[in-house]
C-alpha cells in the first residue's frame, strides 16, 4: 500500500500545539505528584539530612548535633531523583519515541510510506460481506484480558473497525466479554461505529454482553453460543491463552470464517494452524494503523521499523564480535565493545 | 467532551506510570493509577454482573430457546453471592474469636470451599482437558506438507512429540556416545533452546516494539479509534 | 469442515481417502479418550511408572533447592487455578516437598484468585500430613491471593509488608516471627513460581528478577504452551525451569530419588507426573499417528488430482 499525501507544509498546526501543550501539562501533573511525594507528611520516604536531625535536638549546635545525632539515629538510605540502573531503558525508550515522532513528522509532511499487505487485514471486509450474504452475525471475541491490557486495546480499536464495516454491510455483530470494563468500552466503541456509520438504529447493547471473569466459564459460554448460532464469521483478537485453540477449532467445526490476532507468542501457533488469517505479534499492534490510512498512525509503524533495525544491527554486531572473541580471545578492543554493549542493552 | 475526558486520563496516567518506573520518588504515584484502575474495575463489575442478570431475566421472561439455563445461571450466580456474602458455614477467625464474620471464606469445610473443591474445580478442570482432544483432530487436520516449510514444521514436530517421551529413548537411545546428539530426546532439548529461543525472541522483539509504538499513539492522541467513532 | 454424514448413500463411492478425510472428528476425540484413559486404568493397577532421565533445565531446579542452606527463606509464587492443576500441581508438591525436607523457610503468595486455595491444598498435602513438625509462622506462612497482577510485584520490589500486610490467618506481617527481616523481595535467596500463564513466570522475570538478577535465583514450573516463551530467558535470569508434565516428572523423579527410604514406598501424592506420562506417551504417538495418516491422504488426493 502506497501512500503519498499533498500536505501542506505547515508543521505547526493547531493539533502539534494542543499535544505540546497536553505533554506539558502532563509534566506539571507529574512535577506535582513528584513535589507531593517530597513534601514530607510522614509516610514518604524521605532521607533524614542534617537539617532535620537538627531539628529534633535544638539544643547543641548544628555541626555537633548532626554528628552526634546522625551516629545515634539509624539512617535510611535517600532515594535517589532518578533510578539510574535504567539509564539504557530510558535512551532506548527516547531513542524509540523519536523515531516514532520524526516518522509521523515526516509521514504528515508528505513523504509517501509504503507498508507491506498484510492478509489477514485485507479480508476483513470480504469476511464481513460472507456474513451478510449468508444472513448470520459476526462473533468478536476481545480476548479474555482487562482494559489494562494493551492487547484489549488494540482488540477494541479492530472491533471499532470492523463494527463501522458491519453496520455499513447491514451484518449483526456479538461481542461477548470476559471483563465487565471490557463490555462498557465495547458498547461505546460499537456505538460510536454505527453512529459514524449512519446507522445508529442498527445498533443493540444486548449484543454487547459480559459473561463471566472466569476463564473456562467464558469459554463454555462462547463455544456453546459458537455451535448454536453458527456466526458465519469469527474474529479473535486480544489477550488469549489455553482457550485460542478451543475458539479455532470450533469455529472450525462450524465451518465459519476465522480472523485472529495476538500478541501471546504462546498462542500464536494454535490460532495460526486453524484460523484463516492469523495478525502475529506486531501485525495486530499495526492493525489499526493499516486500516485507518492516516500517515500520522502509519508513521508510527515506520517509526517501529527503525527501532527494529536498530536491534537487528545490534544483534548482527553482538554476534560478529562474539565470533571474533571466541576465535582471537585476545582481541581487547572487541571485549571492549561487548561491555558497552551489554551495558548499552541494560545487561 | 465524551472522548475529550477519557483521553487525557489516558495520556496522563500513561505519562505518569512511565515517569514511575524512572522516577523511584514518583513511584506511589504510578501504584496509585495501578489502584485506580483496580477499584474503576471494581465497580465496573457491578455493571457487569447487571448486564448478565438483565440479559438472563429477559430470556427467561420472553422463553426464549434454553431459557431453563437461565434459570440456572441466575440460580448459581444469586445462591454463590449469598453464600459468599452470607459466610455461609465459616467459623470465626482462631484470633477474632469475638468476631462472627473474620472468618476467611476459603476456610475448610465452608460452603464457599464446598463450591470451589465440587464444581469449580471439576468443571474448569474439564474445559482444559477438551484441549487434548481439539489438539487431537487439529493434527489431523491441518499438519499436512503442503510446502517446505510445512515439511520442516512435520518433522520438528516429531522430534518434539517423540522426544519428550520414552518413544524417544526406546527409538533413539541406543545411538552411540558420539552421536548422543541425535537422539530424539537431545534433539528436542536442541530444538527448543535453539531454534524455538531465536524464533520466540524475534516474534518477543517484534511484539515490544508493536506494544511500544501503540502505547506511543495512545499517549500522543495519535490513535484515537479505541475510544470509538472514527478518528476525528 | 468434517461431520458425520451416516445417511449418505454415495458415501461408499467415494474414494477411501476421502471418506477417511470427512470422518467425524469425534472417532477422533474418541480415540483420544481411549490413549489417555487406557494407560491411567493400566497404570493405576500395576504402579508402575516410566523411567525418566532428567534434563539440564529440571536438574537445575533440584541444585538451585538443594545447595540453599538450612532456614534459608523461599518465596513460593503459586500463580495458577485448579484449570491448570494437572499439569502444575504435581510439580508444585514435589517443590514444596524439597523445600520442606530442606528445612527451608517457606512463604507462600498467590497472584492469581484461585492460586490461594491450590496453596491450601498443596500445603495441607505435603507439609500438613508429612511434616507436622513444621510451625505456621515459623517455618513456613501462606499470605494469601493478593489482586493487582504485576502491580504486587512492583510493589514487593520495595515494600513486602504493603504488598501483603497480613497473612492467610489475618495476622499481621510485622508479626510473624518468619518475616521480621524481610522488607523487600530481594531478602529472598531464592524465588519459586508455579504459573499457568498471566501474571506468571514471565512478569516475575520482566518485574522482578530483572531488578534483582544478581541478588536472587528464580526458578519456575509452567505449563507447555509458557514454556517456549521462557526457554529465552533460562539459564540467565530463570535458574532453572520445569516445563510441562514432563518437566514436573523429571524433577519429581529426583525428589523421590533424594528422599528415598529403604524398604518404603513413595506415597502415590508424590508419583503424580511420572504416573501422567504413560498416558502423554500414548496420546503423542497418537498424534504422530493422526499427522502421518492425515499427509497420506493428502498425498494421496495430490496423487489422483494429478492423475
Amino acid at each position: 500500500m502506497r501512500i503519498t499525501h499533498k500536505i501542506p507544509r505547515r508543521i505547526v498546526t493547531n493539533q502539534s500545539c494542543k499535544r505540546v501543550a497536553a505533554f506539558v501539562f502532563m509534566l506539571m501533573c507529574c512535577a506535582g505528584a513528584f513535589a507531593f511525594e517530597t513534601r514530607g507528611d510522614g509516610s514518604a520516604p524521605i532521607a533524614p539530612t542534617a537539617r532535620i536531625v537538627v531539628a529534633q535536638n535544638t539544643s547543641t549546635p548544628p555541626q555537633e548535633s548532626a554528628t552526634s545525632t546522625l551516629v545515634a539515629v539509624s539512617a535510611t538510605p535517600a532515594r535517589p531523583l532518578f533510578n539510574s540502573e535504567k539509564t539504557a531503558l530510558l535512551l532506548w525508550i527516547v531513542f524509540i519515541g523519536a523515531a516514532v515522532t520524526v516518522s509521523v513528522w515526516l509521514a504528515k509532511s508528505g513523504r509517501p510510506i509504503r507498508i507491506r499487505r498484510i492478509a489477514a487485514l485485507e479480508a476483513v471486509d470480504n469476511a464481513v460481506g460472507r456474513a451478510t450474504e449468508m444472513g448470520r452475525s459476526i462473533l468478536f471475541v476481545p480476548g479474555i484480558q482487562d482494559m489494562d491490557n494493551i492487547q484489549t486495546v488494540a482488540g477494541l480499536t479492530m472491533l471499532g473497525r470492523v463494527a463501522k464495516t458491519a453496520a455499513e454491510y447491514d451484518a449483526t455483530i456479538e461481542v461477548p466479554t470476559c471483563r465487565s470494563l471490557v463490555m462498557e468500552a465495547a458498547r461505546d466503541t460499537v456505538r460510536a461505529s454505527y453512529l459514524s456509520a449512519g446507522r445508529a438504529d442498527g445498533f443493540s447493547a444486548d449484543r454487547i454482553t459480559y459473561i463471566t471473569d472466569d476463564q473456562f466459564g467464558y469459554v463454555a459460554h462462547v463455544v456453546g453460543s459458537m455451535v448454536r448460532e453458527k456466526p458465519a464469521t469469527c474474529f479473535y483478537m486480544g489477550c488469549f491463552f489455553a482457550e485460542s485453540l478451543i475458539f479455532a477449532e470450533t469455529g472450525n467445526a462450524i465451518g465459519a470464517i476465522q480472523i485472529a490476532g495476538t500478541a501471546e507468542s504462546s498462542q500464536l501457533p494454535f490460532f495460526v494452524a486453524a484460523c484463516d488469517y492469523t495478525l502475529i505479534g506486531e501485525e495486530f499492534f499495526a492493525a489499526s494503523a493499516y486500516l485507518s490510512g492516516e500517515p500520522a498512525q502509519l508513521g508510527t509503524l515506520r517509526g517501529q521499523d527503525v527501532g527494529k533495525f536498530a536491534v537487528v544491527v545490534l544483534i548482527a554486531l553482538g554476534v560478529l564480535a562474539s565470533t571474533i572473541l571466541v576465535m582471537a580471545p585476545s582481541a581487547a578492543a572487541v571485549g571492549w565493545f561487548l561491555d558497552v554493549l551489554q551495558k548499552v542493552l541494560g545487561g | 467532551m465524551k472522548r475529550i475526558i477519557p483521553m487525557w486520563i489516558a495520556i496522563i496516567g500513561g505519562f505518569a506510570m512511565m515517569l514511575s518506573s524512572f522516577v523511584p520518588l514518583a513511584e506511589s504515584a504510578g501504584e496509585m493509577f495501578a489502584d485506580v484502575f483496580n477499584v474503576v474495575a471494581a465497580i465496573a463489575f457491578v455493571l457487569g454482573a447487571g448486564s448478565l442478570a438483565k440479559q438472563h431475566l429477559e430470556k427467561l421472561s420472553r422463553r426464549d430457546a434454553g431459557w431453563g439455563y437461565s434459570i440456572i445461571t441466575l440460580g448459581s450466580f444469586l445462591i454463590t453471592l449469598f453464600i459468599g456474602l452470607g459466610k455461609i458455614g465459616i467459623h470465626p477467625n482462631e484470633q477474632f474469636p469475638q468476631a462472627a464474620y473474620s472468618g476467611s471464606n476459603e476456610m475448610e469445610g465452608s460452603a464457599f470451599g464446598w463450591i470451589y473443591e465440587y464444581m469449580i474445580t471439576p468443571l474448569t478442570s474439564t474445559m482444559f482437558a477438551l484441549l487434548a482432544f481439539f489438539v487431537a483432530s487439529a493434527a489431523f487436520r491441518a499438519f499436512r506438507a503442503k510446502n517446505t516449510e510445512a515439511i520442516l514444521l512435520l518433522v520438528t514436530a516429531f522430534i518434539v512429540l517423540l522426544g519428550r517421551t520414552f518413544a524417544g529413548v526406546v527409538l533413539t537411545g541406543w545411538f552411540p556416545d558420539w552421536a548422543s546428539g541425535l537422539r530424539l530426546e537431545n534433539l528436542s532439548i536442541y530444538v527448543m533452546q535453539v531454534f524455538n529461543t531465536a524464533g520466540n525472541r524475534a516474534i518477543m522483539i517484534g511484539i515490544a516494539l508493536g506494544v511500544a509504538a501503540t502505547g506511543l499513539r495512545i499517549l500522543f492522541g495519535i490513535d484515537r479509534s479505541w475510544l470509538g467513532g472514527g478518528d476525528a | 469442515m468434517s461431520g458425520g454424514n451416516f445417511n449418505n448413500t454415495n458415501a461408499s463411492a467415494r474414494p477411501w481417502f476421502e471418506r477417511l478425510d470427512r470422518i467425524d472428528r469425534r472417532w477422533i476425540f474418541l480415540l483420544m479418550f481411549l490413549a489417555v484413559s487406557g494407560p491411567i486404568l493400566w497404570i493405576g493397577v500395576t504402579g508402575k511408572t516410566l523411567p525418566e532421565a532428567p534434563t539440564l533445565a529440571a536438574r537445575a531446579v533440584f541444585q538451585e533447592i538443594d545447595q540453599l542452606p538450612a532456614h534459608s527463606l523461599v518465596l513460593i509464587s503459586f500463580d495458577y487455578d485448579p484449570a491448570s492443576a494437572g499439569e502444575l500441581q504435581p510439580m508444585a508438591t514435589s517443590l514444596v516437598r524439597q523445600c520442606a525436607a530442606k528445612n527451608l523457610r517457606m512463604v507462600f503468595i498467590a497472584l492469581w484468585p484461585l492460586g490461594n486455595q491450590v496453596a491450601q491444598q498443596t500445603i495441607q498435602d505435603v507439609i500438613g500430613d508429612d511434616y507436622p513438625a513444621l510451625k505456621e509462622g515459623d517455618d513456613f506462612v501462606n499470605m494469601g491471593y493478593q489482586a493487582g497482577n504485576e502491580a504486587v510485584m512492583k510493589l514487593l520490589l520495595t515494600d513486602f509488608a504493603k504488598a501483603f500486610p497480613k497473612d492467610s490467618r489475618g495476622e499481621a506481617t510485622s508479626n510473624i516471627p518468619m518475616l521480621k527481616d524481610v522488607k523487600m523481595v530481594s531478602d529472598f535467596p531464592l524465588l519459586i513460581s508455579v504459573s499457568a500463564g498471566y501474571p506468571g513466570s514471565k512478569e516475575w522475570v520482566q518485574y522482578v528478577i530483572s531488578a534483582y538478577n544478581e541478588k536472587m535465583n528464580f526458578v519456575t514450573g509452567c505449563t507447555g504452551v509458557s514454556a517456549p516463551q521462557l526457554y529465552p530467558y533460562f539459564p540467565q535470569q530463570i535458574a532453572g525451569l520445569l516445563g510441562a508434565i514432563k518437566g514436573a516428572a523429571e524433577y519429581e523423579s529426583m525428589v523421590n530419588e533424594s528422599l528415598a527410604v529403604d524398604g518404603v514406598a513413595t506415597a502415590p501424592k508424590y508419583l503424580q507426573a511420572q504416573r501422567r506420562m504413560g498416558p502423554q506417551l500414548v496420546a503423542h504417538l497418537l498424534m504422530v499417528g493422526l499427522i502421518i495418516v492425515g499427509n497420506v491422504i493428502f498425498f494421496a488426493r495430490k496423487r489422483r488430482g494429478a492423475a
